[in-house]
């Protein structure tokens, strides 16, 4: 690394997790300033995607310089930095900036940033695995494409875990007309130690709870140093910290650890683990990145791993040193996550990885990524597209797109010109395009970013006063954040689980929502939108060949085997390369469940699209459910009947002609891209964001996309965003890409079973029928019964 | 076929149209608030491009809704325009199509908070509060004198449901025996729920109603 550093090459570290490949990323920097230099702007860029991890490496990296006494001044800039320091830095820069890459987008948007780039030595991205799929990414590389304009001689390092395809990173690094970036391997650490949790309990059926393993959970944590207790979900975290608190006989130090949760809360708990203080941390993705926080020996997983590469991050939380090996135990809290828990500890005993690309062409962040140039200064529109397509992520952008997205920018890009005098940009005599008013600078810079959350309200602690009969309810300390959608469900007296304890819901007031603390001890259990992973397609595939390959089956616990041989012999168990299709009936309704293993959102849009054939061919569909693995839906008529006489072909059911008009039919009214075109006209700056908390003045009124959706569909059709908005459906929340792919991979291979009744593999799909997103115990004792009876139902044929 | 909706006020049977129009049938007029028109430009002057589509999408709607009635008389409750200038920045079209319906039906133009004074272009008179029959009507809610049967809009009344686990939202009528308070027409506007606190102190609650707009019908709720 040292050698392409003082070779002054750019380079692409790969490496586990504890390689040092931080400290590898700087030492050209730290070799190359040592002498005492005259500062004349940045010499290297540090960029992190989290903000603490930037933090953390600035105090990291200031220990080993004030040891040496080195003269090299390192300073942080992140969504924290008071405006005075960042005006600062701006006027006196320090030699060495960590910093986010919002941060660097906005550091590009500034008139002095040709200036205060223009010595620039090295750029140096950490985590790059994590930041090129997502549209962060894609910003950040635009923003390294200008960077490379304002110095041409910098080197660019990334710094990334273990991919399945280093090449993507290595071509994503280097100018586009340029070869990729060499590759420097760091040495593999010990591979790791991972069991299945192997537990006297009955591994449920459906459900994502794991309550059944809590015990074990607590009794492993108690043998540990210190545990890393990972989920899925906030909700689930919620749970199993609170599960784990009533079996704490021991009085262990355990501590929670998500997103929600307010800043100051986890930098304590953070705190806590840098000193070894905690035994065990419930957490969620919000500690998958990141620099050590003390001994951590144990990783125990709770839920499904949902992806090898995702698993194999979390696993090297555990013990940052490369020659021992990390400890891991997968607890799955349900069966078909059992199958899928085995193939990600097989596929993570190979360190194989998902094959995950870098996101690229985004017309919404390219957009932003125009005015954030008109606002740095006039530019002449050739040399923009010309820097703009030395990116790896739009070499591929044609100049006819470009001039339209230029055109957004300007005027909103409408066929019918109305904005031409209220444009945001405006040619000059040069030829120039400029800046229409400095205050569109100011609205951009509220306004940039790629991450656009849900409306989160704050969550204050309330005290409640009943005076002379009147109520009155007043906030005060900040407990963190939800999403406004999941508090518009709640009334008040409602209970709920948040940051570990019972909160009442006390109301709302101007600044969010007020909750106090409750005594009972049956909460209903906030069902947090965020944080759910589809199941990563090489995973999928792993674990099709598990359930198929019976040989396989001995790694499997016995319930889990004997639930797979009964349904072999009262169903069947799909060949790897086929799909199966049952049909039976049950109650009053006739059921179809099929078995993609593609995820939940692949698996919805399918739902939707089958149901509008099933109706056309008067098979009378009811609904649909949709879990990671399976599908159902369940009808009125007689389904097995209708494929027996031939009403209804399964072949042409699952044709890949349903992506054609149905989908299309489907999409004009789906809420879905509804949502998808909020998130671009956001990110395209069409629209301003809601600041929470914030009362909206008259003048900062926003529309309501979905009515600007309805007007362009039916009057612009081509526009950019509705593009964008599609591109991202596609990729996202409808997953169409995947869907395709699942439809030719079965065609001709579709094993149809009818049956008498539910099969034993059914029973976990249809138990989440009825699930909604809020459930509390009394309903869980109803599933519990239910499901139950569905079980009796599955084995009574054995 | 939807069911023909009816909010009895003041003895008289008003009809709820599903275009947020309401119609009057003793009087035949057509009652419609917070047009808005142009609104897609008045963001435009401050950078805001939303599409320039919005008015003629409203045009759409008010000539197929005129279209379904019998109506003689239309009464605009304010906030027609988005803006003061707005009606400046009308284009020939619209402003043509405007006139046919100015001329072709008896128009009132209550004025309103983004409106202060009625078109100048355009057929019609201009007014702060009409009297029809029993019914006052004005823009924004005002403290009533006693007896006095209001019809209002300006807060564009939105109300929000949660369905098996899916959250619904729409513009709605909202009404009790005194007072109605009209959904807003205009393409871009939203609704205000009803729950927030400029709708605090103005319904008797036992007594209020919704009708809340759907797709394809209305759907009338006891608050």
């Amino acid at each position: 690394m040292l050698g392409h550093g003082l070779a002054n090459e750019s380079a692409l570290l790969i490496s586990p997790t504890g390689g040092g490949k931080t400290l590898a990323g700087f030492l050209p920097t730290l070799v190359d300033l040592e002498a005492p230099h005259k500062n004349d702007g940045i010499h290297t860029l540090y960029i992190s995607p989290l903000k603490a991890l930037a933090v953390d490496i600035a105090r990291n990296l200031e220990a080993p310089i004030n040891e040496m006494k080195l003269p090299i001044t390192v300073e942080t800039r992140t969504g924290d930095t008071p405006h005075s320091r960042r005006q600062r830095q701006r006027i006196n820069p320090p030699d060495i900036l960590i910093t986010t890459p919002e941060q660097m987008t906005l550091l590009i948007a500034d008139p002095t940033a040709a200036h205060l780039m223009k010595s620039l030595n090295a750029v140096i991205i950490d985590e790059l695995h994590s930041i090129v799929s997502s549209k962060r990414g894609v910003l950040l590389s635009l923003a390294l494409s200008r960077l490379r304009t304002h110095a041409p001689n910098a080197r660019f390092t990334g710094l990334s875990a273990t991919v399945a395809d280093p090449d993507a990173l290595r071509a994503w690094l280097a100018p586009a007309n340029q070869p990729p970036v060499p590759l420097v391997l760091g040495s593999a650490g010990a591979p790791p130690d991972i069991h299945i949790l192997e537990s006297a309990e009955r591994v449920p059926w459906s459900g994502h709870k794991a309550l059944y393993a809590i015990p074990e959970i607590y009794a492993e944590i108690k043998k540990a140093k210190m545990a890393l207790v990972f989920v899925n979900t906030r909700s689930q975290a919620e749970m199993v910290f609170q599960e784990l608190w009533n079996a704490n006989e021991d009085h262990l130090p355990i501590a929670l650890h998500h997103g929600s949760l307010d800043v100051s809360q986890r930098r304590k708990v953070e705190a806590a683990m840098a000193e070894n203080k905690l035994k065990a941390v419930v957490c969620t993705s919000t500690l998958d990145l990141g620099i050590d926080w003390g001994d951590v020996d144990l990783v125990i997983h709770v839920g499904a791993p949902k992806g090898s590469s995702r698993l194999l991050q979390r696993i090297g939380r555990a013990n940052h040193r490369l020659d021992e090996a990390s400890n891991a135990i997968l607890v799955p809290s349900n069966r078909f996550e059992v199958l899928e828990c085995e193939a990600a500890r097989a596929a993570a005993k190979e360190n194989a990885q998902d094959t995950e690309y870098p996101l690229v062409m985004k017309l919404d962040v390219l957009a932003q990524h125009i005015m954030a140039c008109a606002c740095s200064g006039p530019f002449f529109a050739d040399d923009l597209y010309n820097e703009i397509i030395t990116a790896f992520t739009y070499r591929k952008l044609t100049r006819e797109r470009f001039d339209q997205a230029l055109d957004y920018v300007a005027t909103g890009g409408y066929a019918l010109k109305a904005y031409e005098r209220y444009a945001k940009l405006k040619l000059d005599i040069a030829g120039k395009y400029r800046l229409a008013h400095p205050m569109l600078a100011t609205r951009y810079k509220m306004n940039m970013g790629t991450i656009v959350a849900d409306e989160m309200l704050k969550v204050r602690l309330a005290s409640v006063k009943n005076r002379t009969g009147k109520r009155t309810v007043t906030g005060g300390r900040v407990l963190g954040e939800l999403e406004e959608y999941f508090l518009s469900q709640l009334a008040i007296g409602n209970t709920f689980l948040f940051g570990g304890e019972v909160l009442k819901f006390e109301g709302l007031d101007e600044f969010g929502a007020l909750a106090s603390r409750a005594h009972g001890r049956d909460p209903m259990i906030p069902s947090y939108a965020g944080g759910k992973f589809p199941l990563s397609t090489y995973l999928a595939e792993r674990v099709r060949g598990l359930l198929a390959d019976r040989s396989k089956w001995q790694h499997l616990p016995t319930q889990v085997k004997d639930w797979l041989n009964t349904q072999s012999w009262a169903s069947a168990i799909p060949r790897a390369d086929q799909m199966l299709v049952e049909t039976f009936p049950r109650a009053d309704k006739h059921y179809m469940v099929c078995y993609p293993f593609e995820g939940r959102l692949a698996q919805q849009t399918l739902g939707m699209l089958l149901t509008r054939r099933l109706e056309r061919w008067g098979a009378k569909p009811m609904g649909f459910v949709s879990s990671e693995y399976a599908l159902v839906i369940w009808c009125l008529s007689d389904v097995s009947a209708m494929i027996k006489q031939g009403r209804i072909s399964l072949a042409k059911l699952f044709d890949e002609d349903m992506l054609g008009d149905d989908l299309e039919a489907w999409l004009a009214e789906s809420n879905l891209m509804k949502r998808s075109f909020r998130y671009c006209a956001i990110i395209a700056g069409l629209i301003e964001r809601n600041f929470p908390g914030k009362e909206k003045t008259a003048r900062q009124v926003t529309v309501n996309t979905d009515l600007i959706y309805d007007a362009l569909r039916s009057h612009q059709p081509d526009h950019l965003l509705l593009r964008a908005a599609w591109d991202d459906a596609a990729d996202g929340l409808i997953d169409i890409h995947r869907l395709a792919a699942l439809l030719k991979r079965i065609k001709n291979q579709i094993l149809h079973k009818a049956l008498e009744r539910v099969s034993p593999l059914s029973v976990p799909v249809l138990l989440e029928i009825g699930r909604e997103s809020i459930y509390g115990e009394a309903d869980d004792a109803l599933l519990a019964e239910a499901a139950d009876k569905l079980e009796a139902e599955a084995t009574s044929l054995v | 076929m939807s069911r023909q909706h009816k909010i009895a006020l003041g003895g008289l049977d008003l009809l709820p149209h599903i275009s947020g129009a309401l119609y009057v049938p003793e009087y035949e007029t057509l009652i419609i608030s917070d047009l808005h028109l142009e609104q897609g430009t008045s963001l435009a002057r401050r950078g805001i491009h939303v599409p320039p589509f919005d008015t003629a999408v409203t045009l759409d709607l008010l000539e197929s809704t005129l279209s379904t009635t019998h109506a003689k008389r239309l009464i605009f409750l304010g906030d027609s325009f988005h803006d003061a200038q707005g009606e400046e920045r009308l284009n020939e079209l619209h402003l043509s199509r405007l006139r046919l319906i100015t001329n072709k039906y008896e128009t009132l133009w209550i004025i309103g908070n983004h409106d202060p004074h009625p078109p100048q272009s355009l057929g019609g008179h201009g007014a702060e509060t009409i009297a029809l029959g029993p019914l006052t009507l004005r823009h924004e809610p005002a403290k009533k004198l006693k007896n006095e049967i209001e019809i209002a809009g300006h807060l564009h009344p939105g109300c929000g449901l949660s369905l098996r686990g899916r959250r619904v939202r729409g513009k709605c009528f909202i009404a009790d025996q005194t007072r109605l308070i009209m959904p807003a027409f205009g393409a871009y506007t939203g609704g205000l729920s009803i729950n927030s606190d400029a709708f605090k102190g103005l319904f008797d609650t036992e007594q209020t109603k919704i009708w809340m707009i759907g797709k394809s019908s209305l759907h009338r709720f006891s608050l």
